[in-house]
């Protein structure tokens, strides 16, 4: 039994088309219906239909062309992605049928990620409904950008336009509201084969095409001309004497002579030859979808998971990005929970930070919620150990996409946004080489024998209007009078010379950061307590500031919570963060990493300021004062 | 626009579409290599393997870095016996040979036929359990048959083979499932997203050796082959791979007509595959 029989004519790669909605609303009647139409179903399997719906006293049911298994026919559900060929007058086609059952949408995602266009079936009479709005945005986050509409069963509500314009309307409102522009909406009827292929007279008061006709005009999605080139390294080969990296282009174009950067080991080489077997002539140049083997002209040790760029525009580096994700698992998704993630050919170990909010896709309503169960959608914060190579979604969505995997099952799938996060990639790479330090004379030891105390950096972290500056001010007055040397590194005033090119983007903050954390680590060295104040929101930020003083490094939590400071707004910030004069603020548009483990934590919306105050001269005596503790 | 202009931006779109099916076939059969070990390839001698085993070569620059193995019914055709002895040696495969137990040792509640060719699911669970087989690398497309529309490029086995149709992995993005337990094994299939005329196609652009069979004789050839018993030929005057490709492009008789077990009951197909036939 085959439902591939008479062969294409033409020779382009065929439109993948998803056909979904809401179950029942008669997709596999209409895809079966399609195939008669189009002249695409051996006779004898239309007389077999035929038979088995006159063994079961029905009209045609058209859906049995498509329920190959036993079982689906007995349900008359169709289980998962089927998918057949036919062709119009213009081109091939292959139909990917998504079943409409609500647990079953792992086979619709499965079927509809790799579709060019998509039939959305709405019913006539019942209109919109929930699983309609579900495929519909699933679609949209899967990438799927050419939809027609089809208006279903128009025979049972007698062709009546006013019925039709309503469920139309219904449809195109909730579409627009998701950001799908839809292309068609289509009266038809499956089961009668009315305005599928041919035009109905019963249909003659509408004039758009048919949903043949539609589909003739959808393009088939092609891999876009000049993007930046993203190779991920799939393996490395060594069957004979030359080194091979086999991977697929996934954007861009590869040259022999290329200089590559590779990400994250931030190596790189230029591409000896690219490598084939059995071809008329070896390759100089290679496009995105071709699957390629290439030799470098120097050996560097890169592995699968790397992404080669070029060095102009390579992918950003982070541990920590954000994602819109949905989840198909039956155990949710909850913070604090760890998964596999596969981005490209690389497998990293992830952690759920947050999960910002959780999407209705009935209403659109975003709510926060402590889990993300299953068949839904949200947005969440991930975490890895180390940095990922990765790009947003929405401008490369080959690398800006990735599958997360708990035990053996892949459980959700997620697109990036890096909105609110810097790229790492300025500060976690040198970019001076031929570097060689040369040693002081003065060793640490003996710089605090004189002073009486050895050097640090106090790093408070935490919201604006958490208490930061007043107490990191009182600090040093307290430690200057008792005869330490101390110095304050405040936000404002580093911003005022040093930093005063950066602005509050991710990446200039991080660099504001990386900048203040290697002078912090000058005065530590210079036998002085540097007291650097800014919220510094990032973890990883904050993890590089430490790098650079090693175990002189005290983290400080200034803690408050977001309303107290809200509250307080000591600058107005919150007030014009709110109103959305200032973008990307710390705590309102803009993420802020609470610390993991502190060395002190003051609470500034618990204890007063005389308090904090004490608990930070106490520490400063207990792990500076050399006098006191016997040095 | 001319005649001349037009084939040549036919051939141009033809080629673009083979290419892209390569290429995919090469990028699963590396994801297949990389991540589960051991992992072996089925070779039937037909043409869909013998594509299949071409795109290995593509995939691994010359070389197939893995067993080979034919489940051997002891019943095919003696072109086929002859064609396995060549390219065994020419393209210088690791391979193995499994012979299939006798169908008296079969179920014999399957209508006749299927039982003949379920012997092959039985030789081929010998084979892994022999060998200890993670990945079986199988060369079923989606348009030959409608249960093998269901399935997966990275298709996993239960513990004794079998399939669980109602309840396959989410497969989307080019990610595949390479993490199962340690008693199941996985069925990868790379040219499940090709159709007969493809191969056909891709056969004819490399100069991809067939055997005799699929060629007419007397007024008949065979579209698909299996064992002598059980597989009978179609007419056709096709007796060149160009013949062959004009005449698919006209024809409504489905490819497995001549697969007798595949219409002896409504479900025995089914039930063939979700005991593990390939």
């Amino acid at each position: 039994m085959s439902l591939r029989t008479a062969q294409s004519l033409h020779l382009n790669e065929p439109l993948r088309i998803v056909i979904v909605g809401h179950v029942d609303h008669g997709k596999s009647t209409l895809i079966g219906r399609l195939l008669f139409d189009t002249d695409s179903v051996p006779e004898s399997k239309v007389a077999e239909v035929e038979a088995i719906s006159a063994r079961r006293g029905m009209v045609t049911e058209w859906s049995f062309l498509l329920d190959a298994f036993q079982a689906e026919r007995d349900q008359a559900v169709t289980i998962d992605t089927t998918q057949i060929w036919f062709k119009s007058a213009k081109r091939n086609y292959v139909i990917i049928d998504a079943p409409g059952h609500r647990e079953f949408l792992k086979n619709m995602v499965s079927g509809a990620a790799t579709a060019d266009a998509a039939v959305l079936v709405v019913d006539a009479a019942e209109g919109v409904k929930e699983q309609t709005r579900r495929h519909a945005y699933l679609l949209h986050l899967l990438g799927v950008r050419q939809v027609c509409v089809v208006v279903n069963k128009m025979d049972l509500v007698d062709y009546d336009q006013a019925r039709f314009d309503q469920v139309a309307g219904e449809a195109r409102d909730y579409l627009a509201d998701i950001g799908v522009a839809v292309s068609y909406v289509l009266p038809v009827s499956a089961r009668m084969g009315d305005n599928l292929a041919q035009p109905a007279e019963k249909l003659a008061w509408f004039d758009g095409p048919t949903m043949l006709q539609a589909l003739d005009s959808f393009q088939s999605v092609s891999r876009p001309a000049g993007q930046p080139l993203r190779f991920p390294v799939q393996d490395v080969y060594k069957f004979d004497e030359r080194r091979i990296l086999a991977g697929r282009i996934e954007s861009g174009v590869l040259r022999v002579g290329d200089r590559l950067l590779f990400s994250p080991s931030n190596l790189t080489a230029h591409v000896a030859s690219i490598e084939s077997w059995s071809t008329p002539a070896p390759a100089v140049e290679a496009h995105p979808g071709e699957s390629v083997g290439i030799t470098l002209d120097e050996q560097i040790f890169v592995e699968r998971g790397e992404i080669a760029s070029h060095e102009a525009e390579a992918p950003q580096l982070s541990n920590v990005f954000r994602a819109t994700l949905f989840w198909l698992a039956k155990e949710s998704l909850t913070v604090g929970k760890r998964y596999k993630l596969k981005l490209a050919t690389r497998d990293a170990n992830v952690q759920v930070e947050a999960i910002e909010k959780v999407i209705d896709t009935d209403s659109l309503a975003g709510r926060t919620a402590e889990a993300l169960e299953r068949n839904g959608v949200g947005e969440v914060v991930l975490r890895a150990r180390t940095p990922l190579a990765l790009d947003e979604y929405r401008s490369l969505p080959k690398t800006g996409r990735f599958v997360l995997v708990d035990g053996y099952d892949t459980v959700g799938g997620g697109a990036i946004s890096m909105e609110g996060y810097p790229d790492q990639r300025p500060a976690l790479h040198v970019k001076s080489t031929n570097i060689t330090p040369v040693s002081h004379r003065v060793s640490a030891g003996e710089r605090a024998k004189v002073v009486g105390h050895a050097g640090g950096v106090l790093w408070f972290t935490g919201l604006s209007g958490a208490g930061k500056s007043t107490l990191a001010m009182a600090l040093e007055q307290h430690l200057f009078q008792r005869g330490y040397q101390v110095y304050v590194l405040d936000g404002d005033n580093v911003r005022k010379g040093l930093n005063a090119n950066l602005g509050f983007s991710p990446d200039d903050r991080a660099e504001n950061i990386r900048r203040v954390g290697e002078v912090a680590a000058l005065f530590a060295d210079a036998g002085i307590i540097c007291i650097a104040s800014f919220i510094s929101p990032y973890r990883a930020d904050r993890e590089r500031a430490r790098e650079a003083a090693g175990e002189r490094f005290h983290e400080i939590y200034v803690k408050a919570d977001l309303a107290i400071c809200e509250q307080r707004d000591p600058k107005g910030l919150y007030r014009r963060a709110r109103t959305g004069e200032i973008p990307e603020f710390t705590g309102v548009s803009s993420p802020y990493e609470a610390p993991e483990d502190a060395q002190l934590t003051v609470d500034t919306g618990e204890q007063g300021i005389e308090d904090c105050l004490k608990a930070l001269g106490d520490y400063v005596e207990s792990r500076f004062n050399l006098r006191r503790n016997g040095g | 626009m001319c005649p001349a202009f037009f084939s040549h931006f036919r051939l141009a779109n033809l080629m673009k579409h083979l290419d892209e099916l390569e290429a995919q076939s090469v990028y699963i059969l590396r994801e297949a290599y990389h991540g589960i070990e051991p992992l072996v390839m089925l070779w039937s001698l037909g043409k869909d393997s013998n594509v299949m085993l071409w795109l290995a070569r593509k995939a691994f620059l010359g070389h197939v870095p893995f067993s080979v193995l034919h489940v051997d019914t002891g019943k095919k055709f003696p072109e086929m016996y002859a064609f396995r002895e060549r390219y065994a040696e020419e393209w210088n495969l690791k391979f193995l040979k499994e012979e299939c137990p006798p169908v008296e040792e079969i179920d014999p509640s399957l209508p006749p036929a299927a039982r003949s060719a379920a012997r092959k699911t039985a030789g081929l669970k010998t084979a892994l359990e022999k060998h200890g087989f993670r990945g079986v690398i199988a060369g079923i497309r989606r348009d030959e048959q409608a249960t093998r529309a269901k399935e997966r490029v990275f298709s996993p086995r239960g513990e004794s083979g079998q399939w669980d149709f109602r309840d396959q992995p989410a497969e989307f993005w080019d990610q595949y499932k390479t993490d199962f337990p340690p008693e199941a094994h996985v069925r990868i299939h790379p040219l499940l997203h090709w159709t007969e005329l493809d191969i056909w196609l891709y056969t004819k652009r490399e100069g991809i050796p067939l055997i005799s069979l699929y060629f007419s004789k007397d007024g008949k050839r065979y579209r698909s082959l299996g064992d002598q018993d059980i597989t009978f030929p179609v007419e056709s005057d096709a007796s060149t791979v160009d013949e062959t490709i004009a005449e698919l492009r006209e024809t409504k008789v489905p490819e497995r007509a001549g697969r007798a077990m595949d219409h002896e009951r409504e479900d025995a197909f089914e039930r063939l595959r979700t005991t593990g036939y390939m």
